[in-house]
């Protein structure tokens, strides 16, 4: 009963994202309307995690499998990736090692500006 | 061969479970970050189609009906997003401008070497998407018109990127706060690279389940605009 109540929930929000991907114009797969409309009801409170709990941990310890057939896909696009073998494989490696540093060079330097601005900010109430 | 299999439904499910449940069993015996069981267990299906000719179309009769949960799954990211939101809100500023600045950084880095090396505009689309976690993924590369495995092939090697020279990519870019360092590497390198990070640390593995939710989004957004641009 409540594993079956559980999984009529998640599947009920998976269509409702399809419905919404149907509705609105926007190029945003269902699975990403799914999840925010997810978020939405835990945040508003509407849906209690305890009620999707258990089958939501499931889904997300078995993400890795769920891939598995499409990455096997590959075996039917490998005629096209050999003569751009190369620059598929220098982009791929490239655009990682810089998405890396990018971010946590960034997230980083705002970390420390906000953490100065507050430091100064605690510093000027403690002298008023 | 492939005939006789073309028969049944159950093969393909069969062949995936097992194959991947090897690929877990040798993942915990051996535990090298290399033998990431998702690449253990492809490698394996993708050698047995080929030597015994077999078409993929029929492993993925019975393996599509795993695939049919990724839906579900993705949905089901909500999850950790709902119960880190604390920390979101606190680091939001930081949190948004690191990841906004890699997915553009990504978007550049692919647009660039794209018309560096004369790639087809089939292809560099199909990469755009290739830093995010695979169901979103694959629903923002049909979107694009892209071609679904090109992007399989960019997330798969990202993702292992992420997961087995992460650490030393941290080292090298001097990246030391807990929560640039999640960040950073659920951006680039999606669930997999996030599996380590778990490894790595509580703040670090929130913070990279939270880079993928965000960064997938972004990057939903932003990828058209890479692809009229580049395209």
């Amino acid at each position: 009963m409540k594993y079956v109540k559980q999984f009529m929930i998640i599947m009920g929000v998976c269509f409702l994202g399809e419905l919404l991907y149907s509705l609105l114009p926007f190029p945003v797969p269902a699975s990403i309307y799914g999840l925010l409309l997810l978020f939405l009801l835990l945040m508003t409170g509407l849906l209690k995690l305890e009620q999707i709990e258990e089958t939501a941990e499931f889904f997300l310890a078995v993400m890795p499998l769920l891939f598995l057939s499409p990455s096997v896909s590959l075996i039917t696009v490998m005629d096209k990736v050999k003569g751009a073998f190369l620059p598929i494989v220098g982009t791929i490696v490239l655009s990682t090692i810089v998405t890396t540093g990018v971010t946590g060079i960034v997230t980083q330097a705002v970390m420390k500006i906000f953490a100065k601005r507050k430091k100064s900010y605690d510093k000027g109430g403690m002298s008023q | 061969m492939n005939e006789l299999l073309a028969q049944w439904t159950y093969f393909g499910m069969v062949l995936g479970l097992g194959c991947y449940f090897f690929a877990l069993w040798l993942q915990k015996k051996c535990k090298l970050p290399v033998l990431n069981p998702l690449l253990i267990s492809t490698v394996i299906i993708i050698l047995f189609l080929w030597i015994f000719h077999v078409d993929y179309e029929t492993f993925d009769q019975g393996a599509k009906y795993i695939t049919y949960f990724l839906t579900p799954a993705t949905v089901c990211l909500a999850v950790p997003l709902y119960r880190q939101f604390q920390v979101l809100r606190k680091n939001m500023p930081a949190i948004l401008a690191g990841v906004l600045a890699g997915c553009l950084a990504h978007g550049l880095v692919i647009g660039g070497m794209a018309a560096l090396c004369n790639m087809e505009p089939v292809l560099m689309v199909s990469l755009l998407p290739k830093s995010i976690t695979t169901a979103i993924a694959l629903g923002a590369c049909e979107e694009l018109g892209g071609i679904t495995g090109i992007t399989i092939v960019g997330t798969l090697v990202a993702g292992l990127m992420g997961a087995i020279l992460g650490p030393a990519l941290l080292k090298w870019f001097r990246i030391k706060e807990p929560v640039a360092q999640g960040l950073c590497i659920g951006t680039a390198s999606h669930a997999i690279g996030t599996s380590k990070m778990v490894e790595a640390g509580e703040v670090q593995g929130a913070m990279s389940s939270l880079a993928i939710v965000v960064c997938g989004l972004m990057t939903v957004v932003l990828a058209p605009f890479f692809a009229s641009i580049f395209g």
